[in-house]
């Protein structure tokens, strides 16, 4: 493995001293990359190391591209994003990643709070809004996803626009939800900080009364809403998109009903990055992060996979609400790592799975 | 050793929280309920699994089922198919059979082969002139099959039998897409929601603890009868039993077990790859990722059986307690999901054998703690039915112990090594969980491919990966269940 790696390195070397001297631009000049401080990431090369719970498909075409621009060769190994994070926990110190790109902010506040993350340099942090990063600046947001109500037109001619409207009996047994899925526990977990824990309880307790029905997945929510075996479904507002790349849009009826208003329905959560404290290679994971936040990377998001890009201002795909029109609730992502609160909670009012 | 690695890690894992915290965990009101589902789901699956493989390997050696060669090969090919993929394929096309029915259908469906192969196996070695004499004393055909037939079978029947209620107490994949909620949910929510993994680790073991009381119960159910043939026996077929009208609702059950295990899931894939929207990948990228799965597979079967030979052996010949450990633990791990093997070998690797970590010898190990009881069961139950007197023999004439091993134990018990090197071989060709943490970085499987594009709800770009799968799956599963018929003659 040592011999592998070091001869990657030497081919890399080789590689970016040929390239050097046409090319006298650094690899990456993302937004917000301009202040003093930067890394030097011109420099950077060899290999990085990404455990990535955002799979191939959606992700690879962007790092084949930051490989071509930078020469520094991306080895991916993808998976679900807890169990990365569960994997990293488990390796620790000796963990062979440099960088966790994960699915979901939850994930990313597990492996932070365990201590395995290198603090940012200033300059990557203060590229996304304060929101949507760590506090600590071991982790910054790639891509925003926001909770939306997918319905169906014929059986929800007028879906709800608020949790609350989710309530109203003509929607009982008509609701299908992910219980296990980190996206809606996250939603419960900003319920809860939203509203307090009362509230909260007594929300949840409403809606299990309506015998919503309970799927392994989102995209299986999705499906169901499409086909019409449920109205409406709580789900991430991309999944729509992801069917229509999959199947073409004349196969989808299903809509997102986008929550403003600061209502809790409408949580905003990320998809992020931290480099790992055990990296071998940071300034080659450095210049992976800034090129996701650059304006590369972020139009890659908005445009390809249609999240909402948090770094250098660029807007969203055609149709979907800015995030300024939006109005998510105020939450400080950090609040949500109180996952297993939330567990209690849900096994409490009988919603599941603790 | 291998087997209790994941075991000793949970445990450390688990207390390492205090015990404070386990007593909580497990004494949770909704850790009880979901235990209570999965026994009951596990329970169920198993008797159908029983009914249904020891009836179909029954009328394939016994009867003159018309196209019996044909049906006898046909009735193993669920082994190739990943019960995931054939739940999605159920659920994808009526949403209503999810839940407890469905779920139930799809692990019969995927599993009940492990039941009818060990039992069609020794159907085939049973001598016929048992079943002869006791028909000539008067009894009727129905009556020598459940008195004397079925007796004889019971190794192999328990046997087979274990192996479904620990895969279905370890599935995920089928139960999560049928919406049954199961006692596996809350571990995978524990990684998946709670990013806990000592969470995890704790429920594993109560898992572990399930785990355990079924072994001990398949040890007691597995009897002490001898089940050898003594003496020379007869190397010739039963002559087959007429069914006569009976023949029809035979052919009916037969129709009614390949129709949804084998038909409808080929047929759904099928379906998926012509109404495909976007471009179906490459065929250099499946027979790449073909290739890797094969080598994979190969080289899991070839370890599990190296393991499971001395296991196996001592399993059939020696009943002391020591023996017994050893046999146990190399099934308990089985009852675990591919995740938590994965993250316990996670542990291993990343701190102990660093060099091996992420590369092939160590995710070989991570099968062959997963899949060795496939190949610990079938040595076991194959050396049991080889008659012990031919080992004496042997030995008396002069012949060392492991001499007897490589001459007349393993010979011997062949049919059984063969089959136990292709039912991991095949478990390891659907393996996902433990391949996606272990395996070496840029090596792709064709299970790999598969989540890759399900993840993302591409089931066209998935089919031509299921596809090749099950084709290629079903190569040596129809070997696996072709070999049983031809015995070799002396």
């Amino acid at each position: 493995m040592r011999l592998k790696n070091l001869s990657v390195i030497v081919a890399a070397l080789v590689l970016g001293a040929c390239s050097d001297g046409g090319d006298t631009e650094p690899a990456v000049a993302g937004p917000g990359t301009t202040g003093a401080s930067a890394a030097p990431t011109a420099a950077a090369t060899g290999t990085v190391t990404v455990y990535s719970g955002r799979s191939e498909s959606l992700v690879k075409p962007l790092l084949d591209a930051f490989t071509a621009e930078t020469g520094i060769t991306v080895e991916f190994r993808a998976g679900d994003s807890g169990e990365l994070a569960a994997q990293i926990l488990t390796e620790g110190d000796a963990s062979p990643a440099d960088l966790f790109f994960s699915q979901d902010a939850g994930a990313l506040g597990a492996v932070e709070r365990a201590g395995l993350m290198s603090v940012l340099p200033a300059s990557t942090v203060d590229a996304v809004p304060s929101a949507y990063r760590s506090k600590a600046g071991m982790w910054v947001g790639t891509s925003g996803r926001a909770r939306v109500v997918l319905y169906n037109p014929t059986q929800a001619p007028t879906p709800p626009t608020g949790i609350d409207g989710l309530l109203d009996p003509q929607w009982k047994g008509k609701i299908g939800f992910a219980p296990t899925n980190a996206s809606w526990q996250s939603f419960v977990t900003g319920l809860r900080v939203v509203r307090g824990e009362v509230a909260a309880k007594a929300w949840l307790t409403s809606f299990a009364a309506q015998d919503p029905v309970a799927f392994e997945k989102n995209g299986a929510v999705r499906d169901a809403v499409n086909s019409g075996e449920v109205a409406l479904g709580l789900i991430n507002h991309y999944y729509l998109f992801e069917k229509i790349a999959a199947d073409g849009a004349s196969a989808v009826v299903a809509k997102n009903q986008f929550i403003g208003g600061g209502d809790p329905g409408g949580l905003v959560n990320v998809a992020g990055v931290g480099i790992l404290s055990s990296s071998d290679n940071k300034p080659a994971a450095q210049t992976l992060v800034d090129y996701l936040l650059s304006a590369t990377g972020q139009d890659y998001f908005a445009n390809k996979t249609y999240e909402y890009p948090l770094a250098g201002g660029g807007s969203p795909a055609d149709g979907l609400p800015t995030l300024e029109e939006l109005q998510p609730p105020k939450i400080d992502l950090s609040d949500l790592a109180s996952i297993a609160i939330t567990q209690e909670l849900l096994a409490d009012v009988g919603l599941l799975t603790a | 050793m291998l087997a209790v690695i994941p075991m000793w890690y949970l445990v450390d894992r688990a207390s390492g929280e205090g015990w404070g915290a386990v007593i909580d965990e497990v004494w949770r009101r909704r850790t009880f309920d979901l235990v209570t589902r999965s026994v009951g789901l596990a329970v169920t699956v198993t008797v159908i699994c029983v009914v249904v493989g020891v009836t179909a390997a029954w009328l394939v050696a016994r009867t003159d089922l018309p196209g019996r060669r044909f049906i006898q090969v046909a009735l193993a090919l669920p082994l190739a198919i990943p019960s995931y993929l054939s739940a999605f394929a159920w659920v994808s096309w009526r949403p209503s059979l999810a839940g407890f029915g469905g779920a139930v259908l799809v692990l019969v469906a995927t599993s009940y082969p492990y039941v009818y192969l060990p039992t069609l196996a020794a159907l085939r070695r049973l001598d016929p002139a048992h079943e002869e004499v006791a028909r000539s004393l008067g009894r009727r055909p129905m009556q020598v099959a459940v008195q004397l037939t079925l007796r004889q079978l019971r190794p192999a029947i328990t046997a087979g039998a274990l192996l479904v209620v620990l895969y279905v107490l370890s599935d995920f994949g089928a139960v999560a897409t049928m919406r049954y909620e199961v006692f596996t949910w809350v571990i995978f929510g524990a990684y998946r929601a709670g990013f806990n993994p000592s969470r995890a680790a704790i429920l594993s073991c109560v898992l572990i603890g399930v785990a355990m009381i079924v072994v001990a119960a398949e040890s007691r159910a597995r009897g002490r009868a001898e089940v050898a043939r003594i003496g020379s026996g007869t190397p010739r077929t039963a002559r087959p039993l007429p069914l006569g009208p009976g023949r029809i609702p035979a052919l009916s059950f037969v129709s009614a077990i390949l129709v949804p295990a084998v038909v409808f899931p080929v047929a759904r894939i099928l379906y998926w790859m012509q109404t495909s929207e976007s471009e179906l990948s490459p065929l250099g990228e499946v027979a790449s990722a073909l290739g890797s799965t094969l080598a994979l597979s190969l080289l899991a079967a070839v370890a599990a059986i190296l393991v499971a030979l001395p296991v196996g052996i001592l399993a059939a010949r020696f009943r002391s307690m020591t023996v017994r450990t050893i046999e146990r633990s190399t099934y308990v791990a089985h009852a675990l999901p591919g995740i938590v093997i994965a993250i316990s070998l996670v542990f291993i690797g990343a701190r102990v054998v660093r060099p091996i970590y992420q590369r092939t010898p160590l995710l070989v190990i991570g099968y062959v703690v997963l899949f060795l009881p496939l190949a610990v069961g079938a040595v076991r139950t194959s050396v049991e039915q080889s008659p012990i007197r031919l080992e004496e023999v042997a030995r008396s004439l002069g012949t060392t112990s492991s001499g007897v091993v490589r001459r007349v134990t393993a010979p011997l018990a062949m049919p059984g090594i063969a089959a136990g090197a292709t039912m991991v071989f095949l478990a390891t060709m659907k393996e996902l969980p433990a391949t996606l943490v272990l395996r070496p970085t840029g090596t792709e499987t064709l299970a790999l491919r598969l989540w890759n594009f399900t993840t993302v709800s591409d089931y066209s770009a998935a089919a031509p990966y299921a596809l090749a799968l099950m084709v290629f799956a079903a190569v040596p599963t129809a070997l696996l269940g072709g070999a049983l018929s031809w015995r070799r003659s002396s």
